[in-house]
């Protein structure tokens, strides 16, 4: 064992955890393109390999493609336009007829295959459910009764002091008793008895590790990541893969005895590397053709519709204004509440309304992040004078697991479990065991938002902002979205988060760009600089001058019930107390007319009935145990528009699209717009991905169906009790999502756009790669360019006519139709 | 009044029946015939409750009909209420309407929607038939019905390995069960030379009487029940399959492992109090058991870290407390336990997926350090070895397959050398020789004659051995399990008062699920390149047809209560002699093992993750 090898090994280690699932555990659940790792390439290019490789269902399969031919929702001009772009119209023929074989024969597995196929052995029963149950006990984060006597030294070691204690073992025999012991025992030892042969390594190990995807990339992403977990949990992936050599030594020596061979002396045939080249071939390409068809047919109708839709840019003083977050689920509300008062303007951006800190509820120990995942904050924003009490559910004590107290507990308080049973069928409400978007933050509480001088925590986070940062942050906000003159008296800022019971994904279900948190303390504290007259004063310096009658309020919106929490109202003005007043029912009214359109995807709800019945069928599922899609969450989105309203005013997108306000006109030399576009790329990218691969193979890159689910150490979800961690989404978040790539629309010009979005090399890999597309409008000609490997060519549309729709005709087609609707625009 | 029983039988067979008619898409009628039914059935329980309060709480007996009768063998069916049967039957029709109400929203949209409504009434039958039973016979009807509904309920998500491997363990526990059920009724039919209705049982002097000539035969019966109680209930050693039983839609663990199905054991128990009351031996037993399975399933409950397995080793450990109770007497203590703990692990199963965010938030908002383990205050050694211990689930998992099912496949693996052709002539020889030994079996001598009963039933349990651990041929390995029943067909056949007639009884369903299981597998060879029973084929994604029949084939196969071999057991084995251990034990190992190899057959061909990776299929481990 030479240098050179363990740093080879090093290595395979650091590309095996790149290639693994980067899931974070359930309390931080974070969207992410699940194929990262094939990011450098090209995006059919990386789907044909991951195919390959992993067996990974990368695409539909070519009968559902070819269904969506027959019912148009691909339609014929997209397809030939596909056929072209692929340089294949003569194989048209076979791509709408011909049989293709598309089951895979993946690489993987094709060295550890052999432990059945030449060795006759079931590794994979004899060590899964051991090593399952050993590491979710290790990382157990408050299940189980019995906090486990593992020490907090690192996982090997942890074990190896169990051990050493104890009068029996985790081992069957001696022998891997002894090497577990013995600390100059060295991952590449483990290997040379278990593989044999060096160059199989790589492959071995890719083949172990993927054999159980879940659990191996949890601990790869706590292995880099310390503060993970609450209880934080030491554990490094090589000690983990150590341990697992281990138990399958021992699982050999129960079949075999002390004298085996390893595992490379019995393959005898050729086995191809798995990151070798991988030839393209037909069935590929068709694939693509269909995909790419699939999306010109969307893509299309959009830009058809953003082109030729009338401007009505109206220039008066608005009624109100409200900034929400960029998420795609505020985009029918925003068109609804315009609709309500044509007075009322909208804008959208990133959920923590640009600012960045650790929020620390009062009584915890602990702080959450409440910033996009990649940003590392400065600040620390506390919790203070919180008057309410949390209510307990006494399901969940440990003591109720207990022989004796169970013993009690059963003959009298489960007559009472019976009771609540019955209640949660007929009358769901809201109670502890749920999750509320309002618990996140206190209405009642204070925060610690403005810095008194020398006030820090205990690790170096500077505790709220000074004025001068406050300022920063309040210009950034308002010059990103191009909201620099003309305010209104009342301008909202509305976080959002979502309420939902017997969910253990819930934090998908709130605002990505606060590491799925609730939007509520960023809009608490983005309303509390715009209302400071410190920073006012500084702006005015900077040249944005809000008048002294503008208050900012901040807002909760609950993306699932469809209701609004103000916050801090008692600092409106008297003056302002009326418009607040009014302008409360006009949000009413347009969380109605949200909700009747959400309901219609919700195809057991009853869209016949009144706004208000309707609406509070839609709160119902927030409660109800027994719902297990609460909302639709991120399901259908396609687009990313970053533009002023005007761009999209008017047109009916169905909730597909994230919206981001932006005036380029504010930002001629795109400063403002990198900002937007690195934000974009990722947070909407990853989120349009992570449904896009959970869509098309929920049963490998997602979670599958749900209902089965049984937490595991409150970390994840596995099916049953010794099943592996479940990633990606579970088949209800997606089943009536779309398959479809993000396309990201700018208004600007295309030069200053391509020089922008060159500028990160992060942020152009997600474009030039065609993992996102992106379009530019140009504002003055009023004409598209799609960017084309490395540069915006002019967009050739396929259809020059959009359809017209009244407003009240829309919502009779809302109750009827439960599948997509196509780009309208919007008569009053 | 006892005309109510005929209603609370059959509505739940009715609407289970309709059910299967509904069309797969149509939910909302699925859904609707399940929780009206059961709902209806609710109501009609408080009604029937309220009026037998008033008649005075007497004990209800209704002999329906012999399903078949010789001179002094009469399988009849019997109903029977009493308290017990009563606690059961509101407990079982609330929690059951409950789930189902629960699922109409829970499983919407999900595959096998039907399959779950279906299993779930074809189930609820079962219950309520076991909880009405007025003899062993008729129980055990019931009995059947609960564990084929569970093993569909429990491999639900049949594309996945865990849930077929884990439907297959379970079902091979109650397989067990099942025999100790027959044994017990072969050992009862001796004792009493009738088929003894639990009314009789209530008769002490009577029970008195009998046992007191035969008290082991008396103690050999109360241990089969308790045999086949203790797998039902999850008690040791055969625990761990509670945990893995939580396969399916999280409601459907919730109302039958949660609740209903694992709560049949104390049934049992309770049922047969009578019985057993003044066995001093048993009761000992039993409060070892009781004590043994409560001790250790709660170490085992305080170290799980999944939600689920936690919640079932939590009950389990109550019904060990449950069994204790019973073995005193305390039948009321013990009902009211079996319903709270019944409805409490209901609810926390139900509400488990909450944990997470229940119990992240207890953290991050109102942080309490944490309290010690009283473990902690044992020295370092006793703690960890427990602790290590527990995690590997005291080695539950593990001993069945070590002890009982890695045992009996090494044998058959023996004859591996053994070309099928020459086991084949083999056995052929035998069956014929057996014929002709049949055909002059007056000219035998009859210290011979005394052997050939067992020396047959040793040679079926030799081909059931085979036929079980057969992995390449799946045509092979099913009509060995053909053989495995002439075998002991010709094994009983030696015994004295010998009909024919049973015969055609026992066979007759044998033969055509053979035949129509062959065409089935036939049918399928001819479309599909190579299968054999070394993995999981998963072809029901492409023949769900062929499954279901190939399915109803096994269970004809298996002695199920769909054809005439059902009475046929337990007629094959009213006529093994009392002192006839030997060729009962191998006669009821032939069954236990034929039971299983038939169910894995159909478990390779059809069930687990597709051969066929063109569409979406899950991984081995999820």
């Amino acid at each position: 064992m030479n240098e050179n090898n363990s740093f080879h090994l090093e290595e395979i280690i650091a590309e095996l955890k790149h290639f693994l699932p980067q899931q974070a555990p359930l309390k931080d659940f974070i969207h992410h393109n699940t194929l990262h790792a094939f990011q450098q390439s090209t995006f059919h290019d990386a789907l044909h390999r991951a195919n390959e490789i992993f067996g990974y269902k990368t695409y539909l399969q070519l009968s559902d493609y070819r269904l969506l031919f027959e019912q148009g929702k691909i339609s014929q001009n997209a397809l030939d336009y596909s056929l072209n772009l692929h340089d294949a119209i003569q194989i048209k023929e076979k791509v709408l007829s011909n049989y293709y074989d598309e089951n895979v024969n993946p690489r993987i597995e094709n060295v550890r295959k052999h432990w059945k196929e030449s060795f006759h052995i079931d590794m994979d029963a004899m060590v899964h459910p051991l090593l399952f149950r050993i590491l979710s006990s290790y990382l157990d984060q408050g299940i189980a009764t019995w906090i486990s006597p593992f020490s907090n030294e690192g996982f090997l070691s942890a074990i190896r002091q169990l051990e050493k204690s104890s009068a029996t073992s985790f081992f069957r025999g001696k022998h891997a008793r002894e090497l577990l012991q013995d600390e100059h025992t060295s991952l590449l030892d483990l290997l040379n008895l278990v593989v044999g042969e060096e160059k199989l390594f790589e492959h071995y190990l890719f083949d172990q590790q993927f054999s159980h995807p879940g659990w191996s990339g949890m601990v790869a992403v706590l292995s880099d990541n310390e503060n993970a977990l609450l209880d934080g949990k030491r554990i490094d992936f090589k000690e983990f893969i150590h341990f697992e050599l281990l138990l399958e030594i021992d699982a050999l020596d129960y079949y075999f005895g002390e004298i085996w061979s390893p595992i490379s002396y019995r393959i005898k045939e050729q086995i191809t590397e798995l990151f070798a080249p991988i030839v393209s071939n037909e069935l590929a390409q068709v694939r693509a053709i269909w995909q790419d068809a699939y999306e010109k047919t969307y893509y299309d109708e959009v830009l058809n519709g953003l082109l030729s839709k009338a401007n009505n840019q109206e220039e008066s003083t608005p009624l109100l204004q409200s900034i929400f977050c960029i998420d795609d689920r505020e985009c029918s509300l925003r068109r609804y509440i315009e609709q309500v008062h044509p007075a009322i303007d909208t804008f959208g951006t990133a959920g923590h309304f640009n600012v960045e800190f650790y929020f620390q509820p009062e009584h915890s120990p602990f702080y959450t992040k409440v910033c996009p995942a990649p940003i590392t904050p400065r600040f620390l924003i506390k919790e203070i004078e919180n008057p309410s009490t949390r209510k307990k559910e006494w399901h969940f004590n440990n003591k109720v697991q207990g022989l004796l107290p169970g013993l009690l507990i059963s003959q009298t308080l489960g007559f009472w479990s019976g009771m609540k049973l019955l209640a949660s069928i007929f009358k769901p409400i809201q109670n502890a065991a749920s999750v509320s978007s309002s618990r996140h933050m206190d209405t009642a509480a204070s925060l610690t938002i403005e810095h008194k001088a020398g006030e820090f925590s205990a690790d170096g986070l500077q505790i709220g902002f000074t004025v001068l940062e406050m300022a920063d942050r309040l210009e950034g906000l308002l010059m990103s979205i191009g909201l620099n003159k003309n305010f209104a008296p009342l301008i909202y800022i509305v976080g959002h988060g979502s309420s939902s019971a017997n969910n253990t994904h819930y934090a998908g279900y709130d605002c990505g760009a606060c590491s799925g948190r609730p939007g509520s303390v960023n809009a608490r504290v983005m309303s509390f600089i715009g209302n400071h007259s410190g920073v006012r004063e500084e702006l005015i310096k900077r040249g944005i001058e809000i008048p002294d009658t503008t208050q900012f309020v901040g807002v909760l919106h609950d993306t699932c019930r469809d209701e609004m929490s103000y916050f801090d109202e008692g600092i409106i003005s008297a003056e302002n107390n009326v418009l607040h007043a009014k302008n409360k029912e006009y949000y009413l009214n347009a969380l109605d007319l949200n909700a009747l359109e959400r309901s219609r995807r919700f195809v057991v709800l009853d869209s016949s009935r009144s706004l208000k019945k309707v609406h509070n069928k839609v709160k119902l599922r927030s409660a109800s145990l027994f719902e297990p899609r609460p909302e639709l969450n991120h399901a259908t989105n396609t687009l990313c528009i970053v533009g002023r309203r005007s761009v999209t005013k008017g047109l009916f997108l169905d909730r597909r699209s994230f919206l981001n306000s932006f005036d380029y006109t504010v930002d001629p030399t795109g400063k403002y717009l990198l900002g937007i576009l690195n934000a974009v790329a990722p947070v909407c990218g990853g989120i349009n991905l992570e449904y896009y691969f959970s869509r098309v193979d929920n049963q490998m890159l997602g979670a599958g169906t749900k209902l089965p689910h049984n937490v595991m150490g409150l970390i994840g979800v596995a099916n049953g009790v010794d099943g592996d961690l479940r990633t990606g989404l579970p088949n209800q978040m997606i089943e009536v999502h779309d398959p479809l790539r993000l396309m990201v629309i700018v208004e600007h010009f295309p030069e200053v756009v391509l020089k922008t979005m060159q500028i990160n090399p992060a942020t152009y890999e997600w474009f030039i790669n065609e993992w996102v597309r992106i379009v530019v409008i140009h504002p003055t000609e009023k004409s598209a360019y799609l960017f084309v490997k490395g540069a915006f060519v002019p967009y050739e549309g396929l259809r020059h006519s959009l359809n017209q729709i009244d407003d009240d005709i829309l919502l009779d087609l809302l109750k009827m139709e439960h599948e997509n609707l196509p780009v309208m625009e919007l008569n009053h | 009044m006892e005309k109510f029983i005929h209603l609370f039988i059959l509505l739940p067979i009715v609407a289970f029946i309709i059910s299967v008619m509904i069309p797969k898409k149509q939910e909302r009628l699925l859904s609707r015939v399940a929780f009206v039914s059961v709902g209806l059935q609710f109501l009609a329980a408080v009604l029937f409750l309220i009026l037998w309060i008033s008649n005075g709480t007497s004990v209800l007996n209704l002999k329906e009909f012999s399903i078949y009768k010789a001179h002094n063998y009469d399988f009849f069916i019997d109903f029977y209420v009493d308290k017990i049967t009563l606690v059961y039957l509101l407990l079982g029709s609330l929690i059951t309407f409950v789930i189902t109400v629960y699922s109409r929203y829970y499983l919407h949209r999900e595959e096998g929607y039907k399959r779950f409504f279906n299993t779930v009434l074809f189930f609820y039958s079962g219950f309520n038939i076991i909880i009405f039973a007025g003899n062993i016979e008729t129980l055990f009807i019931g009995w059947e019905i609960l564990g084929i509904s569970s093993f569909l309920l429990i491999a639900f998500y049949r594309d996945r390995y865990l849930p077929v491997k884990n439907a297959v363990k379970v079902f091979s526990i109650y397989r067990i069960g099942d025999v100790g059920l027959i044994l017990a009724m072969w050992l009862s039919h001796h004792l009493w030379h009738e088929n003894i209705s639990f009314l009789k049982l209530n008769n002490a002097e009577l029970v008195h009487h009998h046992l007191a000539d035969n008290s082991l035969v008396g103690l050999a019966i109360a241990l089969m029940i308790f045999i086949s109680a203790s797998a039902k209930s999850a008690q040791l050693p055969f625990s761990s399959w509670l945990p893995r039983a939580m396969e399916g839609p999280t409601p459907s663990s919730a109302v039958f492992y949660g609740s209903l199905s694992v709560h049949i054991g104390a049934f049992l128990l309770l049922r047969t109090y009578p019985f057993w009351e003044f066995q001093t031996i048993f009761k000992v037993i039993l409060v070892v058991s009781g004590a043994l399975t409560a001790i250790i399933t709660t170490f085992i409950s305080r170290v799980q870290s999944s939600i689920k397995s936690q919640i079932a080793y939590s009950s389990i450990a109550q019904i060990g407390l449950i069994f204790i109770e019973i073995a005193f007497g305390l039948e009321v203590i013990a009902l009211i336990h079996i319903s709270g703990n019944a409805f409490l692990r209901t609810y926390q199963l139900l509400i488990s997926p909450s944990v997470v965010s229940y119990k992240i938030r207890e953290q991050l908002y109102d942080y309490k350090p944490r309290v010690r383990n009283f473990e902690e205050s044992w020295p370092k050694r006793i703690e960890n070895t427990i602790f290590i211990l527990s995690l590997k689930e005291w080695n539950l998992d593990s001993l069945m397959y070590r002890y009982l099912w890695n045992p009996i496949k090494r044998i058959g693996g023996r004859w591996t050398w053994m070309n099928f052709k020459y086991i084949f002539y083999v056995i052929a020889f035998m069956m014929t020789l057996g014929l002709v030994l049949l055909y002059f079996s007056d000219a035998i001598d009859d210290e011979v004659k005394h052997y050939l009963p067992f020396f047959f039933s040793v040679f079926g349990f030799l081909i059931a051995i085979k036929a079980f651990s057969e992995r390449d041929s799946v045509r092979k390995s099913w009509t060995l399990i053909l053989f495995n029943h002439l075998a002991i067909a010709i094994a009983i056949s030696f015994n004295e008062h010998f009909d024919w007639m049973h015969h055609v009884w026992y066979l007759s369903g044998v033969i055509g699920s053979w035949f129509i299981g062959l065409m089935t597998i036939n049918y399928l060879r001819k479309r599909e390149v190579w299968i054999s029973l070394n993995q999981f084929y998963g072809h029901s994604y492409e023949y769900p047809k062929a499954a279901l029949l190939f399915l109803l084939c096994c269970l004809g196969f298996a002695g199920f209560p769909i054809t005439p071999t059902f009475i046929g057991e337990d007629l094959i084995f009213s006529h093994i002699h009392y002192h006839q251990v030997g060729l009962a034990l191998f006669t009821a190992l032939s069954l236990i093992i034929n039971g299983l190899a038939t169910i894995r057959i159909y478990a390779r061909i059809f069930l687990g993750p597709h051969v066929k990776n063109y569409h979406e299929v899950a991984k081995r481990s999820s």
